[in-house]
């Protein structure tokens, strides 16, 4: 696939006439923002740019932007959009999806997704909570929640998305949240990415499950809950206070005090976003003991399914022509006089 | 054979000549017998005889040797006339081992001919089969004539230049008795060779060893002593249309019956499917296509084979998927999105015994239903059905041409008999095709510079807009759509206009397909005997027989079964009694009277099997009694 040509857009170009139809103060009006500012940013063609998304309040999302869009059918988005790209391997493909829709209904598709490596973005917007449906616990939601369908309390345990992302072979895994000035930055890097880029945004469902993310996502003390990790540079925060170091005898990443600017003799890490073993234990890294890891968690290109499947087919037709009339008479034949 | 079992002599019993005849291989699953009745068909072809097969075989790859569930048949019906059915009961039964005897002996004509493996009827075998005795010795085969000898023996004596083990001579045993049927119907070995260098180019040693037990048995039935039963039988070609034939199997007359319709509609098309049984030989058949615009994707699942082929019509491609009943199942829901979406999309059903798992290798009519009605809401849905393997070619392309033309999924019915079953087709000639390119809309059609993504043409069909044209932007999804704009409406005016809009479309079909005519008699007989899908074959032989009789009675046979042609309700009107033979409980005869309000009488068969031909017969004449 040829980089398509960039053209000038602005942030109105990309708003749809249609009524956005989410609860006011919807942590979805945050992220459609943020898509509309990035897109611009990124040059991107909206006649060639196509929003595929499942069923539930996320997947709402194509019908508000000025692109093409698909709303299909609960879980199964990763699969109508790796048929529109193999059949159309220039469009530039994003997946809307949610905690619901991506991980317990469309679990399936979300992991194949992944492994085949088919060159999208995927947006899931994580609210740990179903929303459409009225409340009810989901896949992601914590362990005690209580809801319509588990009035004492759910009692199984939370998938995690990145994890599930990263286990089921993604090439690019980014974690961010609705109102986080940041969100842009990890959009953008994800499409860049070459393949499926999966990205998971926290996102707050003021009705059924509000402010559960306030804990790192609120403004006040974000510093010391937000790990913002960036490519090339020391895993810092608390205002550079403290870092993430590895603890080398029990295989796992620790906490640790930096004095001054001496992170290197604190130990921290200095983020590799190619490094697939410690992007395993940033995925799994939990919140409470360490700080939320936000940003680029993994970032490592390999060849996309598309661009597979179509070397494949011009190695196998290489030299040869279709000829449906040919084709019709192969085989042992015999002719009738 | 086409007529009564009992009505014929078999084979050998008589001096003359016959004009047709039947013959099953059987033998364990891991005898090989499918690759010999294949090849047996080929040399069948070759030499010009009509014919139509008929495998039979276990779910099972390797079922326990020796086992009766475990026998696996291919049954051959060929001859110097036109041949309909793969043959009610064979005239030669070749039986590999104990079991495979037990299993097929009830069948077996009167008076037909068994040739049986003596090496293969153990003490240890016969126990298998629940033999108390050996068949072969206790006199219980007295009324048929039986030609045993030790098969295996011969076979590890024939290969026993090239080397080979014990075990692995022994697999050389079909080709041994291939080499004896070639013989004994005199046909030539040279195809078969070919065939065997061909197929185990890198192991020489392997075919050469296949070769000598081809041309061992061949020379066991030329030159041996054998006993009256067997003789040589010399089987006229047919009279046929003067032109190119090949043998064709269903499965492969779909997949070039796509190939063939995406080009018409000069489409690339994208194949989404997932491996069931007795489906997938379409999704290998097509994988080898890549040339013809073909891209095949073996999703996670049946639900994302159909998504990915939705996701491609959306894209721009014509979207196939194939499966059979239970995967078909699954893909319902959406079926429901292309249908509200208006998008083309191809459903293929290679119909099996049901429900859920049931019969997965057998044969049966029973997802009528699941095609005509089987999704939520008013979702109408063009259905049509191949007669044969042949015929499904046709069906293929216009299953593509309806859903091209009208923006809607079509559901193309066969089944498992359909997709394993061979039979020699005329190989068409491209040029005859009439083509039916897809249009793209490329600029806005509305009003004052307004996009109108639900405006309908004079068939009632959408404009079909590819993501990645200019200025077309736009959202389609599965919430109701507005009758022009198609943006989201809950309007109830809407919601009515759309639902009749969606009926009418798939309706108007009606007045788009040749008018239903009848294939034998004509219209105002005593009886019609009604039909779809592959009871083609044995509903058309019973009924010629019917009429060569001097019964009133006259066939007719639906490709399209929803909607049905126009004249469909003045045609069935215009019969005194109509009966409708299916491999199920009745449910074309449901629609038929749903449709027609006629008194439609339903003879039904489920067990796995296609009809036997005297089975309608004694049908027809107790509907005319």
């Amino acid at each position: 696939m040829n980089a398509p040509a960039k053209i000038e857009t602005t942030l109105k170009d990309w708003e749809t006439d249609q009524e956005v139809r989410w609860c006011p103060g919807c942590g979805d009006y945050a992220i459609l923002k943020a898509v509309q500012r990035t897109l611009p940013q990124l040059g991107a063609n909206p006649a060639n740019t196509c929003f595929i998304s499942g069923i539930g309040c996320s997947s709402r999302f194509p019908y508000y932007m000025e692109t093409y869009g698909f709303h299909t059918i609960h879980g199964r988005a990763p699969a109508f959009a790796t048929g529109a790209k193999l059949a159309n391997p220039d469009l530039d493909i994003w997946l809307v999806t949610g905690d619901g829709d991506g991980l317990s209904i469309g679990g399936n598709h979300l992991m194949h997704v992944l492994r085949r490596n088919v060159n999208m973005q995927i947006m899931l917007f994580n609210n740990e909570i179903y929303g459409l449906t009225k409340g009810q616990y989901s896949p992601t939601s914590r362990e005690g929640t209580r809801s319509p369908s588990t009035p004492l309390g759910s009692v199984d345990h939370p998938a995690r998305p990145a994890a599930f992302a990263l286990g089921a072979g993604a090439r690019f895994v980014g974690r961010g949240f609705d109102v986080s000035k940041n969100l842009p930055d990890v959009l953008k890097a994800a499409h860049a990415h070459q393949g499926a880029a999966f990205v998971e945004i926290f996102q707050n469902c003021i009705v059924y499950n509000k402010d559960v993310f306030n804990d790192f996502a609120a403004p006040k003390g974000a510093e010391d809950r937000q790990l913002w990790l960036e490519n090339g540079q020391p895993m810092l925060f608390a205002g550079g206070t403290k870092g993430i170091a590895l603890d080398k005898d029990n295989l796992c990443l620790k906490v640790v005090d930096v004095e001054g600017d001496d992170w290197e003799t604190a130990g921290v890490i200095v983020h590799d976003v190619t490094n697939r073993s410690i992007a395993h234990m940033l995925v799994e890294l939990p919140f409470g003991p360490f700080p939320m890891a936000l940003g680029v968690l993994y970032d490592d290109p390999r060849p996309s399914y598309e661009v597979s499947v179509a070397a494949e087919r011009e190695k196998a037709i290489a030299g040869k022509q279709a000829n449906l009339a040919k084709l019709l008479g192969t085989g042992q034949t015999w002719t009738v006089e | 054979m086409a007529t009564k079992a009992a009505d014929t002599p078999a084979l050998g019993a008589s001096s003359t000549q016959p004009d047709a005849v039947v013959v099953r291989f059987a033998g364990d699953s891991g005898d090989g017998m499918q690759l010999t009745g294949g090849q047996f068909t080929l040399s069948t072809a070759l030499a010009g005889n009509d014919l139509a097969t008929f495998p039979d075989f276990p779910a099972e790859i390797r079922a326990p040797q020796g086992t009766l569930f475990g026998v696996s048949a291919f049954q051959i019906n060929f001859g110097s006339r036109e041949i309909s059915t793969a043959g009610d009961a064979p005239d030669v039964l070749v039986a590999m081992n104990p079991a495979a005897l037990k299993v097929n002996l009830p069948s077996l004509k009167p008076g037909g001919l068994i040739i049986a493996d003596t090496g293969e009827f153990t003490k240890r075998n016969l126990d298998k089969a629940k033999y108390a005795s050996n068949p072969l010795e206790d006199g219980s085969l007295d009324k048929w004539q039986v030609l045993a000898f030790d098969i295996s023996a011969m076979t590890v004596e024939a290969v026993k230049p090239f080397g080979l083990g014990n075990k692995d001579a022994l697999r050389s045993k079909n080709m041994w008795t291939l080499g004896l049927a070639l013989w004994m119907f005199d046909r030539s070995r040279e195809p078969i060779e070919q065939w065997l260098k061909g197929k185990f180019k890198n192991k020489p040693d392997i075919a050469d060893a296949n070769i000598a037990a081809l041309n061992a048995g061949h020379a066991y039935g030329e030159t041996a002593e054998l006993s009256a039963p067997l003789k040589q039988v010399h089987m006229a070609p047919v009279a046929s249309d003067p032109g190119l034939y090949r043998t064709i199997t269903g499965a492969e007359a779909v997949s070039l019956g796509l190939v063939a319709g995406a080009q018409l509609a000069e489409l690339p098309m994208f194949f989404g499917g997932y491996p069931i049984t007795p489906a997938s030989a379409i999704l290998h058949h097509l994988a080898r296509m890549k040339e013809y615009g073909v891209t095949t994707f073996q999703a996670e699942d049946e639900i994302a084979a159909i998504c990915s082929a939705i996701g491609a019509s959306y894209a721009g491609s014509l979207g196939v998927t194939s499966s059979s009943g239970p995967g078909i199942a699954l893909k319902g829901e959406a079926m429901g999105l292309g249908i509200i979406t208006e998008l083309p999309l191809v459903i293929i059903n290679s119909q099996r015994g049901g429900p859920s798992t049931g019969l997965p290798t057998k044969t049966e009519q029973s997802d009528l239903y699941q095609a005509v009605y089987g999704r939520n809401g008013d979702a109408p849905m063009p259905v049509i059905a191949a007669s044969s393997p042949a015929d499904a070619f046709e069906c293929a392309i216009e299953a593509c041409r309806i859903a091209v033309e009208y923006m809607t999924p079509v559901m193309l019915l066969t089944d498992g008999y359909i997709a394993n079953a061979a039979e020699p087709w005329k190989v068409p000639d491209p040029a005859s095709f009439k083509p039916f390119p897809a249009k793209f809309l490329t600029e806005k059609n509305g009003p004052d510079d307004t996009l109108l993504t639900y405006k309908r043409d004079e068939k009632g069909a959408r404009p079909w807009i590819k993501p990645g044209t200019p200025g077309l932007m736009h959202r389609i999804g599965g919430i109701e759509k507005d009758s022009l704009t198609g943006n989201i409406s809950y309007d109830p005016a809407n919601h009515q206009l759309m639902t009749d809009l969606r009926k009418a479309k798939v309706d108007g079909i009606a007045n788009d397909v040749p008018a239903q005519g009848t294939c034998l008699g004509e219209p105002g007989a005593k009886l019609a005997v009604v039909g779809w899908g592959s009871t083609y074959g044995p509903i058309h032989r019973a009924v010629a027989v019917a009429r060569e009789k001097g019964l009133d009675v006259a066939h007719v046979h639906f490709r399209h079964i929803w909607p049905m042609p126009a004249n469909t309700g003045e045609l069935l009107r215009s019969f005194d009694k109509v009966l409708v033979p299916e491999m199920n409980t009745g449910q074309f005869k449901t629609v038929l009277r749903d449709q027609f309000l006629i008194d439609a009488q339903s003879y039904t068969k489920t067990n796995g099997l296609p009809f036997y031909i005297h089975e309608l017969e004694a049908a027809i004449e107790e509907a005319l009694s």
